[in-house]
């Protein structure tokens, strides 16, 4: 297909260009296969580029023969285009929406883009399976890489890399990937080295209800505990949800069969309940006509931040099970694709201060969503705005971002990225130049030939030029588990992402600016002593050097 | 001292208001304080209670493990003993009840409280803060404007101050007739003069129109106020009472201007509610956010029907319009409410913060308090409940007034040279009773009480702490580039104050602060820059050169405002992201944090070995506790 056949007007002059807080800019609308452009004649700075994958839903009104197209954006942006003459404006708003709703993954531009800079790390083997596992066997020898899995027979939505213990053969791994939702057969997802314990996670057991069991899976799960000692099984659903699961063929464990397990139930809630979540929560912050009332029962309706507090609360016991409690645990809800995934993702960052730097979240992310098997393409299609009915579409990973926010929030020293890199890997997950997110799991992204025909958002951000605008200058590195607040009180919107394009942000922009330049000025002095101080022998010693070390007494 | 029966409870237990934990200790009883000392731990914690500022005592049902006495202070403080014997806490209860009121102002704290500094200090303390020179800031007397000594002896109006500005045209017998149809007699007169635009803010108290009484003097009073303002043919008369409330009042004899007999006014009401609807909306607000295990749902369903926010923003919304009026159409304005001492007090000074960035100093706010506060009789006495008077004037209008400032402070972090514990500390000391600066209803009261002969005055104590007071991204340039500020009152520009009304309560703060580290920063910065020019100068005579100059103003910062997005690999200076990472979330507390403290599991009993903390920064709430000592 030709993409110039779904473009039917590639050009307008005299098109203006409103968006939130900034000039209205007049020049010329150009569509091409995957840009929608505005540019002004007078300087090339006032341009809009926007990817048509971005685009979430669109809207379009005449008044006379002036049409006016309203575009509404996956990262919640919203921008209108007056453009004059009806048939034109048709043509556009038409254009844009066939471009922006292309089925075939294959037409998206990732598949197009050439990256304007050297590729000097490829992202797509920066994190690879073997590596993150030898950190482990350095400290362990009860676990092993299986690959049961290569050919993604046993369980498509699962990389072809899995650590599993030791002691367990891949035949009973079959076995158990029988008994367990789509094969999600439990893996190792986090090895606590402070004391040894390990969080695994899976899909729920199919015990249907009459109450299957599986040697191997209690077999497997056991061979993870120490002697004498109770593990923990988190999952993620409600008891009542657990229990209708077994009328569909699932289930949980239950006590008789995992006699050294507790279980535990927590309820995060599932893929439509948070696609309308965002949609209400998006909703209210756009509405600029409510009074404080209707506000913060907008707010309070869309339930946006109950499940921000349902899913770090999960987190937080997992954590707590295993650093506190020195106690194993299983994490799973239905599919284990999502909240199990949310959890997993979220105790390492509490519990491991590597998840907490920019190459160990980007692993995180790497190893708990992207080769995890998140469905990314079906989850992150459409964003807050779209008019069709979601399908498989949940902000669970903006959920999780927005989690890490607020441990962000809450521990501002114990990061080394800040708040711009969440909002980066948000955006990319709906829309992006780079093939990174593409696909549901690894299995499609090996299909599609990702690594191969597109480039990874990893190889771009961990260019030193451009990791800089994502570091956290108050960063300190903290080896501490960090214990995050969950009271409603210590919990806030994020409004990087959901005010964004509803107040300036001009002014804290600017203080944060004065705060990097104390911190720069800081670091100068600080070598600008240990120059002086190292041509003036003595001298040293008599200056006081920074006093913000962390006191880990 | 003869209140105090039981000096002493060993055995006492601290709980935690959120969490199960509890500590033990020992409780003693001062004259002036509550005092808990922690006899578990090394370091055994000391926590420090006023008497002043405990607002209820409450001794609840004898339980198996002691009698629970729980005690809720001014400052938010909310405390939860439990003591072994039921004889021990009735004694304490009871010393509480009569040592947290006193009858009079003498057995205040205030007149006890001695800082050991020299009667020097004590009296420069009171010198610090001249509102005779603040006026001559703003530019008065001029031609229209000048000082009367018609209030010299407090015979016209009591509760105003002896020094008043009024305009040149208005004489003693309109003044004299206005105050006597003015409620109290609070006649109008200047608050804050925009100099550049010649147009005043006025204030005074409701009319005593009624449903058709007018007087002339009154009338001529506000001709004068109009007339002396030269860019504008008429004056705004704020009323900010919503209309219900303003109506009903003309039944008693009271009422607002008719815009009939008035010639060029243009009157207005701006709807905040009254100290009552004020009391009960903190009252909500607390007991909501004071609940354990508060839902999300509950809480935000709590905050809305208490109100709480839509008073805040009712509040700034009067001072925006106020300041609108005054900047941008350049005309006068006079803001009354019922006595004038409440919601105008309120909306004067914060219109006032938003015109002049002088306001947004450390001086300036205390300037700005002193005048429109202290001076002009808002009712700290009986509305911080410093006697054992009537509850019914207890309203927290001073604090909404202080949050306002720091939901500014959060709108532009630039703009103002204190940060938020400078409030939080004015906060506490309004409550304390321990300096002069609040005690009284007035000026008046005040001069009998002789507080500068006998009390020490706040200011000179916050400034001699005043490091700990500023805003260390504070850019004096800032009020050049914006000298008028327009903050957003969009409902979702206001934010629940944790800082403030969760002071006390360690769980629930960031476990590092921003604000703490940049200010150590800054501190180190200066030390550094010392020690640099010492070295340098040092080098220079031995004959070393080096050519670094510490400017710390020079080097263009290393990181771009916007991050530019990724969406495409196109310029990427067209692209309108707008991004925030904000450092506003301020926090005093910088503690430990554990997992048993927040309670992830509301299922479990913490095992007991896991309440030991992890130790990350030192905390400054117990330096801040215990400059109230």
């Amino acid at each position: 297909m030709e993409f110039a056949e779904l473009i039917k007007t590639p050009r307008v002059d005299n098109v203006v260009l409103h968006r939130p807080f900034m000039p209205r800019v007049e020049g010329t609308l150009c569509l091409t296969g995957h840009h929608l452009i505005l540019s002004s004649r007078q300087d090339s700075n006032e341009e809009l580029w926007l990817l048509h994958s971005n685009i979430d839903s669109i809207e379009k009104r005449f008044v006379g023969s002036l049409g006016t197209v309203i575009v509404k954006c996956k990262d919640l942006r919203i921008i209108q285009l007056d453009i004059p003459g009806m048939e034109e404006c048709l043509n556009i708003a038409s254009s844009i929406e066939a471009l922006s709703t292309l089925d075939s993954v294959t037409l998206m531009y990732p598949f197009f883009y050439r990256p304007m800079f050297e590729v000097i790390e490829d992202g797509w083997n920066t994190f690879l399976p073997e590596q993150s596992f030898k950190q482990i066997e350095s400290s362990t020898d009860e676990w092993r890489l299986s690959y049961v899995n290569k050919d993604f027979s046993v369980c498509p939505s699962y990389p072809p890399v899995l650590a599993v213990p030791k002691s367990i053969d891949d035949e009973t791994i079959r076995k158990v990937a029988i008994f367990r939702h789509a094969g999600r057969f439990p893996v190792l997802s986090y090895y606590h080295k402070k004391n040894g314990m390990v969080m695994m996670r899976s899909g729920q057991p199919l015990t249907g209800s009459n109450g299957r069991r599986c040697k191997e899976d209690e077999k497997l799960i056991n061979a993870t505990l120490r002697a004498g000692k109770r593990g923990y099984i988190i999952d993620t659903r409600s008891i009542n949800v657990a229990q209708q699961a077994k009328a569909r063929g699932g289930g949980f464990e239950v006590e008789a069969h995992y006699p050294q397990w507790r279980r535990i139930h927590k309820t995060i809630e599932r893929s439509n309940i948070l696609q309308e979540s965002l949609i209400k929560l998006v909703e209210a912050c756009n509405d600029q006509s409510h009074n404080m009332d209707r506000w913060l029962s907008k707010l309070e309706a869309s339930n946006w931040l109950t499940n921000i507090k349902e899913i770090l609360t999960t987190a937080c016991l997992a954590a707590q099970c295993i650093d506190r409690e020195g106690a194993s645990v299983l994490v799973h809800g239905t599919e284990g694709t999502d909240s199990t995934l949310q959890v997993t993702s979220l105790a390492q960052i509490i519990l491991d201060p590597t998840s907490r730097t920019i190459r160990g979240f980007e692993s995180l992310v790497e190893r708990e969503w992207l080769q995890a098997g998140h469905p990314f393409q079906q989850r992150c299609s459409q964003s807050a705005y779209s008019n069709s009915k979601p399908k498989w579409e949940a902000p669970v990973f903006l959920l999780f971002l927005d989690c890490v926010w607020q441990i962000l929030r809450q521990f501002p020293c114990s990061f080394q990225f800040n708040e711009h890199f969440l909002i980066l890997l948000f955006e990319h997950a709906y829309a992006s130049q780079f093939g990174t997110f593409l696909g549901n799991n690894a299995f499609e992204r090996r299909k599609l030939k990702l690594p191969q025909k597109t480039v990874s958002l990893w190889s771009w951000v961990n260019r030193p030029q451009d990791t800089e605008r994502f570091l956290n200058p108050l960063f300190e590195a903290n080896s501490l588990v960090i214990w995050p607040s969950v009271s409603p009180q210590s919990l806030l919107l994020w409004e990087g992402v959901f005010l964004r394009w509803n107040r300036s942000s001009k002014c804290l922009d600017e203080a944060y600016e004065e705060m990097i330049h104390i911190i720069e000025h800081n670091k100068e002095l600080q070598s600008k002593i240990h120059t002086f101080g190292g041509k003036e022998q003595g001298y040293r010693k008599d200056i006081i050097v920074s006093p913000l070390t962390l006191d880990s007494a | 001292m003869e209140h105090i029966t039981t000096p002493k409870v060993e055995q006492v237990k601290l709980l935690d208001r959120f969490s199960n934990r509890a500590t033990a200790g020992t409780l003693y009883l001062t004259a002036t304080h509550l005092l808990f000392v922690e006899s578990n731990t090394a370091a055994s914690e000391e926590t420090w209670i006023l008497h002043h500022h405990i607002a209820v005592v409450e001794k609840l049902s004898l339980t198996t493990s002691g009698c629970p006495l729980v005690i809720h202070c001014r400052n938010f403080r909310v405390v939860h003993f439990v003591i072994p014997r039921e004889r021990d806490c009735h004694d304490i209860y009871s010393s509480l009840l009569l040592l947290r009121r006193p009858a009079s102002y003498d057995d205040l704290y205030a007149f006890s409280y001695n800082p050991k500094q020299s009667e020097q200090q004590r009296v420069g303390g009171w010198q610090l803060i001249d509102l005779a020179s603040e006026y001559e800031r703003m530019g008065v007397p001029c031609d229209h404007w000048q000082l009367t000594d018609v209030n010299r002896n407090y015979k016209v109006c009591d509760t105003y101050p002896r020094d008043l500005f009024v305009p040149v045209s208005a004489s003693k017998p309109i003044i004299v007739g206005s105050s006597k149809f003015r409620s109290k007699g609070r006649f109008p007169v200047l608050s804050y003069f925009y100099q550049e635009k010649k147009a005043a803010v006025c204030r005074c108290s409701q009319p005593l129109s009624g449903f058709s009484a007018r007087c002339l003097e009154d009338e001529h009073m506000l001709q004068a106020i109009s007339k002396a303002n030269h860019n504008s043919h008429f004056m705004y008369v704020m009323d900010t009472r919503p209309k219900l409330n303003a109506l009903a009042n003309r039944a008693a004899g009271k009422g607002y201007e008719n815009e009939d007999n008035y010639s060029n006014i243009r009157f207005q009401f701006v709807g905040i509610e009254n100290i009552h609807v004020m009391r009960a909306s903190l009252q909500k607000l607390l007991e909501v956010i004071g609940t354990k295990s508060l839902s999300m749902t509950d809480y935000f369903t709590g905050l809305e029907s208490s109100g709480w926010l839509r008073h805040i923003k009712a509040v700034l919304d009067a001072a925006v319009i106020l300041a609108k009026a005054v900047t941008v159409e350049g005309a006068s304005v006079l803001v009354h409410c019922s006595d004038g001492w409440d919601r105008t007090a309120q909306v004067c000074s914060l219109g006032a913060l938003l015109m002049d960035p002088f306001y947004r100093t450390i001086k300036g706010l205390m300037v700005l308090i002193e005048k429109d506060w202290i001076s002009f009789g808002h009712k700290f006495a009986d509305r911080c409940d410093q006697l054992d008077g009537d509850p019914k004037e207890v309203s927290p209008v001073f604090t909404q007034f202080l949050e306002c400032v720091w939901q500014l402070t959060e709108q532009f972090p630039q703009a103002f040279q204190y940060n938020e514990w400078f409030l939080i500390q004015i906060h506490e000391h309004v409550h304390s009773c321990q300096f002069g600066n609040f005690l009284g209803n007035c000026q008046r009261e005040r001069e009998e009480l002789r507080l500068k002969d006998k009390t020490y005055s706040l200011w000179q104590f916050l400034l001699n702490d005043q490091e700990n007071y500023v805003n260390p991204v504070y850019q004096p340039g800032f009020s050049e580039t914006h000298p008028v500020l327009e903050p957003s009152t969009l409902p979702f520009s206001f934010k629940f104050w944790r800082n403030m009304y969760h002071q006390f309560d360690r769980s629930m703060h960031p476990r590092q602060s921003v604000l703490k580290q940049v200010l150590s920063l800054k501190a180190s910065n200066r030390d550094l820059e010392k020690a640099a020019r010492a070295l340098e100068a040092k080098l220079q005579k031995q004959g070393v050169f080096l050519s670094i100059a510490v400017d710390s103003k020079s080097k263009d910062p290393v990181h771009p405002v916007r991050p530019k997005s990724l969406i495409l690999s196109a310029p990427l200076n067209c692209k309108e992201d707008e991004q925030k990472l904000s450092v506003c979330d301020r926090v005093r507390t910088v503690e430990g944090s554990s997992s048993a403290e927040n309670g992830y599991n509301e299922e479990e009993e913490e095992p007991a070995s896991f309440t030991k903390p992890e130790p990350t920064l030192v905390s400054l709430e117990r330096g801040v506790a215990r400059m109230t000592c």
